[in-house]
């Protein structure tokens, strides 16, 4: 699991061809797009001031990580003096044997988690297995894929590919082996699955000793930690143990305890398309008496600072995880999530997960075709991340290669020509034409809104954005690039990159 | 090398493209935004208070200072509630003499304690009519996180207009950062399972909020 690739996991286009002949997958995906994003439109359209907040939110995310040094140094500070301890982990090998050491520490052997991608990313369940930790989702969705052994396939609702009769069936079978089993005759109603789950998940959370989570947002100037939840299963962890370990990216620092005001309007709105979610916890170190007595910031990189040293490609950075993008993209809703073989699905996935691990294995070359470059998933970002612009970008680097930075080093990537990426590029293609009406829609919307939107800041922010006034590229329709690309360059051969395979 | 210095050294080596007369924080940030979204008298930011809560399915209650007593112990009455966990500090004429049986939230009282009780009782440090949010930041009249997440019934009197603000922008101007704080918009809420909204997974099922005037 290092690196988070997921074990034997097929490239983008063959695993997308299976979920796309899985009817009800594609059902319940479509369901579920359609519905949140419906809702999304109407929440963010009660706010007048939607495209401020955008802007306000995409600058405070690009001044932060243009100073990204200072605002961990400044937020390392402000945690220690509230009582914390921050640690630091380069990849995802020293974050699990950091977290490891904390739990191992307290002599306790179970730890209660709140849904975390950060966490999911670094396999760190596998990790504390491997040292005799038993880790319990306590997530209803999360519960549902650990206790169905099964992965995760959408940011917000992670067990969406499944129905509430599967969800029964995996609570007669598998609850006893956690904990609490499920109560006799239980039905296939939500109400009772969610009460049964809450009296698995009961148990656990009141004899919890250590909770840990990640976190939506760091703020440097005071030392607080945020999490956006709607179950209260958070509040649970963050609550009642004694110990709080909290795995978090150096991506997730905003400066100031004022920046929250703007991405505490946004996040609800693009997530769950509500006015705002159920619970959100603050907490900054340790309160006497109140919630744990020692807390624990592990701040992680695992290819955060490679894909900064993009200065396309750096963008993807600023995203707050709502999952907007996933709901409007016809790749996503046809392909689900699954397909994009880490646990960021979706447009961002398909520019992160490449950023994150590199373009050596053969599923991160492939993600940066996962699209149709329609760009929905830009019009939605509620801090405009040009996704089609990164995809672009990803898509010239697998094929022509070039400078890139790997584990902190700068390595130059040979071209790919001839290789799996361009067969998965005809395939990823062939599954974004088998239905030509949406994609020729989506080709509109964007060219349409693009010009919408300025390509660069004005001003002294157009330094920093300077390297984003690219040719149209994104514009242009994936036929016309492909037959570009394919038609253009003359390398030859089976030349993989020099990166690490399947890092 | 300790992470520390690999981390930040790999921070600093990748904006090496980024020129170092960056604009400093206040400039760099629009903050263009609105502050509140359309205007309100005081009455009416209540009302809208009131009519995001139920939206969320919160259930609303309105009273005088003089009547919170009277409504609290027909509020528990109807829930048959025997006992409610209080903060330590609760202004003195809200609960009634007579009336649940009450149980103080103390440092040595376990989760399952607090499991065993039928309701809990708090006031609140801000309330968002916008989002339909009431904030708690563990004053005295409103305790440690914990006591308003295990039990299953939680009443949340507001101080109206007084401790309701328009806006997240306004809220968050009036909070300590240092204190812990826990936003509530509604009851526990999932849409886990076929998306169907499900009330209460882990914290109160119940949650009623009295806005209570003439304070
Ligand atoms: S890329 Fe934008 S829309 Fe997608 S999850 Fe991140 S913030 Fe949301």
């Amino acid at each position: 699991m290092s690196g988070g690739t997921f074990v034997g996991m097929p490239a983008f286009p063959a695993a997308a061809r299976e979920a796309v002949g899985n009817t009800t997958l594609r059902a319940n995906l479509r369901h579920a797009t359609h519905t949140i994003r419906d809702k999304r439109a109407r929440a963010v359209a009660e706010l007048s001031d939607w495209d401020r907040l955008r802007e306000a939110g995409k600058r405070i995310k690009d001044h932060t990580l243009r100073h990204l040094d200072r605002y961990l140094v400044q937020l390392e500070e402000s945690v220690e003096r509230a009582g914390g301890t921050v640690h630091w982990a380069a990849d995802a090998e020293e974050a699990n044997r950091i977290v490891a050491g904390l739990v191992r520490a307290t002599g306790e052997t179970e730890v209660v988690k709140v849904k975390s991608m950060a966490t999911q990313e670094i396999g760190l369940n596998e990790a504390l297995e491997a040292e005799g930790i038993r880790a319990y989702e306590t997530d209803l969705a999360e519960l549902i894929v650990q206790l169905g052994h099964d992965r995760p396939s959408h940011i917000l609702v992670p067990a969406i590919h499944r129905n509430r009769g599967e969800i029964r069936d995996i609570f007669r079978e598998e609850m006893a082996g956690w904990g609490r089993p499920a109560p006799d005759g239980l039905t296939d109603t939500p109400a009772e699955l969610a009460e049964a789950a809450r009296l698995h998940l009961r148990e656990k959370f009141l004899r919890a000793k250590v909770g840990i989570s990640g976190a939506n947002f760091m703020v440097a100037e005071t030392g607080t930690l945020v999490v956006v939840e709607s179950e209260g299963n958070g509040r649970m962890c963050l609550t009642l143990p004694e110990t709080l370990i909290s795995v978090v990216g150096i991506e997730k620092v905003v400066p100031a305890w004022r920046d929250l005001e703007v991405f505490l309007q946004t996040l609800p709105r693009s997530s769950t398309a509500e006015r705002m979610n159920p619970y959100t916890s603050m907490w900054t170190g340790t309160t006497d008496e109140d919630g744990p007595s020692t807390f624990h910031l592990v701040l992680l990189d695992n290819g955060r600072t490679d894909t900064l040293a993009d200065e396309v490609g750096r963008q993807a950075l600023r995203c707050i995880r709502c999952s907007a993008c996933l709901n409007v993209c016809p790749v996503y809703e046809r392909a689900g999530g699954h397909a994009y073989g880490s646990v960021y699905p979706g447009p961002i996935g398909a520019i992160l997960s490449p950023q994150l691990r590199g373009t050596g294995s053969e599923i991160d070359a492939s993600l940066p075709y996962a699209s149709s470059l329609c760009g929905a998933c830009y019009e939605v970002c509620p801090v405009a991340i040009d996704i089609p612009e990164v995809l672009v970008h990803l898509r010239e680097r697998v094929v022509q290669g070039g400078e890139a930075t790997r584990g902190g080093n700068r390595v130059t990537l040979k071209p790919a020509k001839g290789h799996a990426a361009e067969r998965a590029a005809m395939r990823a293609a062939g599954l974004a034409f088998a239905r030509p009406g949406a994609l020729r829609a989506g080709q509109r919307l964007a060219s349409r809104t693009r010009r919408l939107h300025p390509r660069a800041l004005p001003g002294p922010g157009r330094a920093w954005s300077a390297t984003r006034d690219l040719p149209e590229v994104p514009v242009e329709p994936f036929r016309d690039w492909w037959q570009r690309t394919r038609g253009g360059g003359g390398g030859s051969g089976d030349d993989r990159t020099t990166e690490g395979n399947g890092r | 090398m300790s992470g520390r210095d690999r981390v930040l050294g790999r921070v600093r080596r990748a904006l090496a493209d980024v020129p170092a007369d960056g604009l400093a924080y206040e400039q760099a940030v629009d903050r263009g935004y609105a502050r509140e979204h359309g205007e309100r008298t005081a009455e009416e930011t209540v009302d809208l208070l009131a009519e995001n809560l139920a939206d969320y399915r919160a259930i609303v209650h309105r009273c005088t200072e003089d009547e919170v007593a009277g409504l609290l112990m027909r509020l528990y009455a109807e829930r048959g509630s025997r006992t409610v966990l209080v903060p330590p500090e609760l202004p003195p004429h809200w609960p009634a003499a007579v009336g649940p049986v009450r149980i103080h939230d103390r440092a040595v009282s376990t989760p399952h304690e607090l499991d065993r009780v039928d309701s809990v009782l708090t006031g609140c440090a801000v309330a968002i009519a916008e989002t339909g949010t009431i904030v708690l930041d563990g004053s005295p009249d409103q305790g440690r996180r914990r006591i308003t997440l295990v039990p299953d019934h939680h009443v949340c009197v507001v101080r109206v207009p007084g401790q309701v603000v328009a806006s997240v922008p306004q809220a968050l101007e009036r909070l300590d950062p240092a204190r812990p704080l826990t936003w509530i918009s509604g009851p526990s809420a999932t849409s886990d399972i076929e998306l169907d909204r499900v009330e209460g997974v882990h914290g109160p099922r119940t949650l009623e909020v009295v806005l209570m005037s003439g304070a």
